[in-house]
This record gives C-alpha cells, sequence and structure tokens, in this order.
C-alpha cells in the first residue's frame, strides 16, 4: 500500500510539475532554477574562464573563487596597512577606554 | 548612468557596479566597527538589485568572508581577537546552527515558519537593544557617582564565572578565567537562534560576548569577526558548491569593503566602547523596525529604514574616524615640532 501511495504521489507530481506546468507554477511561489548555467557567449578573459569553470567543474570553481577571495583580502588589508601607516596614524596601540 | 552597467557573467545580473562598491563600503565600515557580518543588511540589499535569493545569500557568505579577513587582520594587531574563545564559541555554534535549522524544518510543515521566524527575531532585536540601552543608562549614572569606568554597568558574567564546573580555561586576550562549558553553552544557544532566525549570528555574538562572557567590548568585536570569517567561509563554501556565488561581484564588493573595514576597525580605537555599544543598540532597534514593517507588508518602507539607518551609521562612524584621526595628527605635529 505504501509502495502504490508514493507512486500515485510521483505520478501526480510528475503530472503537475511535467504535464501541466503553469498549473505547477501557479500552485507555489516562483521557483529557483535547481541547475544553473553561466551563460558564456560575449566573455572573454578572467570572466569566461570563471565562467566555464563553474558550468564544468563546481568544486574547483568553490575553492579557486575562496582562494581568491582569501587572496583579495589579504592583499587589500596589507595595503590599506601601509596607507594608514603612510598618512602616519599609529594603529599599534589604543587610547580610550570602556 | 546606463553605460556602466555590467552583466554579471555567473548570475546573468545587469547591475551597476558603483552600487555594489557603495554597499561594500557600508557593511565594511559597520563590520569593523560593530563586529558583524551585516548578512542583515547585504542579503536584502543584494535581492533589490535583481540577485535572485539564493545568490544573494551565497555572495554575501563570501564576501563577507573576505571582508572579514580585513577587519579581523586590524583587530588582532590591536590585540582583540580571543582566537581561544573564537573557537571555543565556533564549535558549538555550528551544533546550534543545525538544531535552530531543523526547528525551521519543523515549523515549515505546519505553514508557521515565516510568521514564528519574523516575531521571534522582533522580540529578541528589541531585547538587545533594551539590553544594551538600559546597560548605557547604568554607565551613565556610574560616571556621575565617580565609579571606575573600567566596570561594566550590567555584570551577568560575574554571576555565570562562579560557575566552577571543570575543564576551566583562561581566555588571555579577553581577560576572562571560566569554565569552558559557559562560552560553549553561549555558543551553542547563539547557534540554535542564528539558524531559527537565518542569520550570521554577529547580531547576536557580539552582546552575548560582552554581556554573558564579560569580554571588553573590543574584544567581543573582534573575536566575532574572527567567527564570522571562518563561517563564512564554510558559507561560501557550501554555496559555491551548490553554484549560488557572483564571484565578480564579491571581487567588486571587496574592493569598496577593503577602505570600509580599515575605517570602521580604526574608528573603534577613537570611540569609546560604550559609544560602540549605543550605536550597536540604535542599529538593532532600527532592524527590529525594519522587521515589523516587513510583517506588516510594507516592504518599501522597511528597505527605507534599513538603508537610512545603514546610511547614517556608516556617516556616523566614518565622521567619528576621520575626527579622532585628525586629532592625532595634530597631536603629533606638536610633539614634532621644534620648541
Amino acid at each position: 500500500m505504501r509502495v502504490r501511495g508514493r507512486f500515485r504521489t510521483a505520478a501526480l507530481a510528475l503530472a503537475a510539475g511535467g504535464l501541466f506546468p503553469a498549473l505547477a507554477a501557479a500552485a507555489g511561489e516562483k521557483q529557483e532554477k535547481l541547475v544553473h548555467v553561466a551563460d558564456t557567449r560575449g566573455l572573454s578573459g578572467f570572466n569566461l574562464y570563471f565562467a566555464n569553470l563553474y558550468n564544468t567543474n563546481r568544486l574547483l570553481f568553490t575553492l579557486e573563487a575562496i582562494l581568491l577571495t582569501i587572496v583579495m583580502g589579504v592583499t587589500l588589508g596589507y595595503l590599506m596597512d601601509k596607507l594608514v601607516a603612510l598618512i602616519g596614524l599609529d594603529l599599534s596601540k589604543r587610547d580610550v577606554k570602556e | 548612468m546606463d553605460f556602466l552597467t555590467i552583466t554579471l557573467p555567473i548570475s546573468g545580473v545587469a547591475i551597476n557596479p558603483l552600487l555594489l562598491v557603495l554597499l561594500g563600503v557600508a557593511v565594511g565600515v559597520l563590520g569593523g566597527f560593530f563586529g558583524m557580518g551585516g548578512a542583515w543588511m547585504v542579503t536584502p540589499a543584494l535581492n533589490i538589485f535583481g540577485f535572485p535569493m539564493p545568490f544573494a545569500v551565497g555572495t554575501d557568505l563570501c564576501h563577507m568572508a573576505g571582508k572579514s579577513i580585513i577587519s579581523t587582520r586590524r583587530h588582532a594587531k590591536f590585540g582583540n581577537v580571543d582566537v581561544k574563545l573564537g573557537l571555543i564559541m565556533l564549535s558549538f555554534d555550528v551544533v546550534g546552527i543545525e538544531i535552530g535549522a531543523r526547528v525551521v524544518m519543523l515549523l515549515e510543515r505546519f505553514g508557521l515558519a515565516g510568521v514564528v521566524i519574523r516575531w521571534v527575531y522582533v522580540v529578541f532585536l528589541a531585547l538587545i537593544g533594551l539590553l544594551v540601552f538600559y546597560d548605557f543608562a547604568k554607565r551613565k549614572q556610574m560616571d556621575k557617582v565617580g565609579e571606575d569606568d573600567s566596570k561594566s554597568a550590567i555584570t551577568w558574567h560575574e554571576t555565570l564565572h562562579k560557575i566552577k564546573i571543570p575543564p576551566m580555561v583562561k581566555l588571555p586576550m579577553a581577560g576572562v578565567e571560566c569554565s569552558l562549558w559557559l562560552p560553549a553553552t553561549v555558543g551553542f544557544m547563539v547557534g540554535i537562534l542564528a539558524g531559527f532566525l537565518g542569520i550570521g549570528g554577529g547580531l547576536l555574538m557580539m552582546p552575548a560576548l560582552v554581556y554573558l562572557i564579560g569580554c571588553p567590548t573590543y574584544v567581543a568585536v573582534g573575536t566575532d569577526l574572527f567567527t564570522i570569517m571562518l563561517a563564512g567561509f564554510y558559507g561560501a563554501f557550501t554555496y559555491g558548491i551548490k553554484g549560488r556565488i557572483e564571484l565578480l561581484a564579491v571581487l567588486i564588493m571587496l574592493a569598496g569593503a577593503a577602505p570600509g573595514a580599515m575605517i570602521g576597525t580604526i574608528a573603534t580605537k577613537y570611540i569609546r566602547g560604550y559609544g560602540i555599544r549605543l550605536m550597536f543598540g540604535a542599529t538593532v532597534v532600527c532592524a527590529m523596525v525594519s522587521v515589523i514593517l516587513k510583517q506588516m507588508g510594507w516592504s518599501g518602507a522597511a528597505s527605507w529604514v534599513i538603508m537610512t539607518a545603514v546610511t547614517a551609521m556608516t556617516a556616523i562612524v566614518a565622521i567619528g574616524m576621520f575626527k579622532g584621526a585628525a586629532k592625532e595628527l595634530r597631536a603629533k605635529k606638536v610633539t614634532h615640532e621644534p620648541h
């Protein structure tokens, strides 16, 4: 009975989602796309590389994205430190209290 | 300004990059100053800019991690980061987040998730706001009678420190010695709430570190940023695998967040801890009003309140930082001038 019930649910879902997509869409909120593919037409250089990586190897894309974020965060932090030191602010101590 | 509009390569969203830079600056300033990831302002803002919600969350998490590197690095140099405390709290926080998320799933089955979450959020924001303002008023009274200004007005942490269940831990940067179970329990509870409310947790972690653990405000801000950084990377990984990160937007926002985070972090050098707490309380109240407006169906007004609050707070923090820096530079000039 349980298997039959499941089959009926699957059939109904197929009917609602596959055969009557408008009905399925109207049934609830707008759904996000489950599989997203980046459109690489018209892209070049950095954007093309990462869009291709996104489409072909999600794990590598994620790792490279995180690595790039870390590198950019550290580099920008370092540059900002240099800039502040150039202005002449002392960032090694704090005078104000709670 | 249409000529500046670019189409982001992965999500396909068309956007003016200046908007992303400005958002990065604002969240950098407030994040570095309050010790927050700022998901409560960035995610809805990206959504308003046209990002589908999952992309808004994933992009925000990745940017939050990068931005927190800049702020945490700076705070660490000030001696504001207690790594041991951060790691203890984070490891119990993630367990709590999972439980909180499961409670949401349960509520969703009964169709109650949206309403319950929003009202619990309002109640907690109201409580935090009240607590901060009460603390500030009490501290003012203590100042009037000339009490030691290094003492906190609310001393719940002193009572909690009396619980001596082993093992005990020394947290040198926070200047606290307590049972390991105190930060563990606090981290766990914050995690449940963060998972339940669907927020990063900085909004809850910062006051919890101050009032329950007994950290000085600066250490609470720095340690909070450290945990946000680690949590952000975990979030970026999981959303990246699901393909919901717009890398170009992350990098553009980071370019704005870098000077912003610097301004916010350096501002903590010139503004007293209680000033930070007061401004934090005001921000929390604005966030609460925004959630109430959203609950009443006034989404436009809700966005307006949050954007106005973010802009005003960013301006106040930036002015405080520039004023403090100018004063310091003038003082240096006077010392170096030949007599």
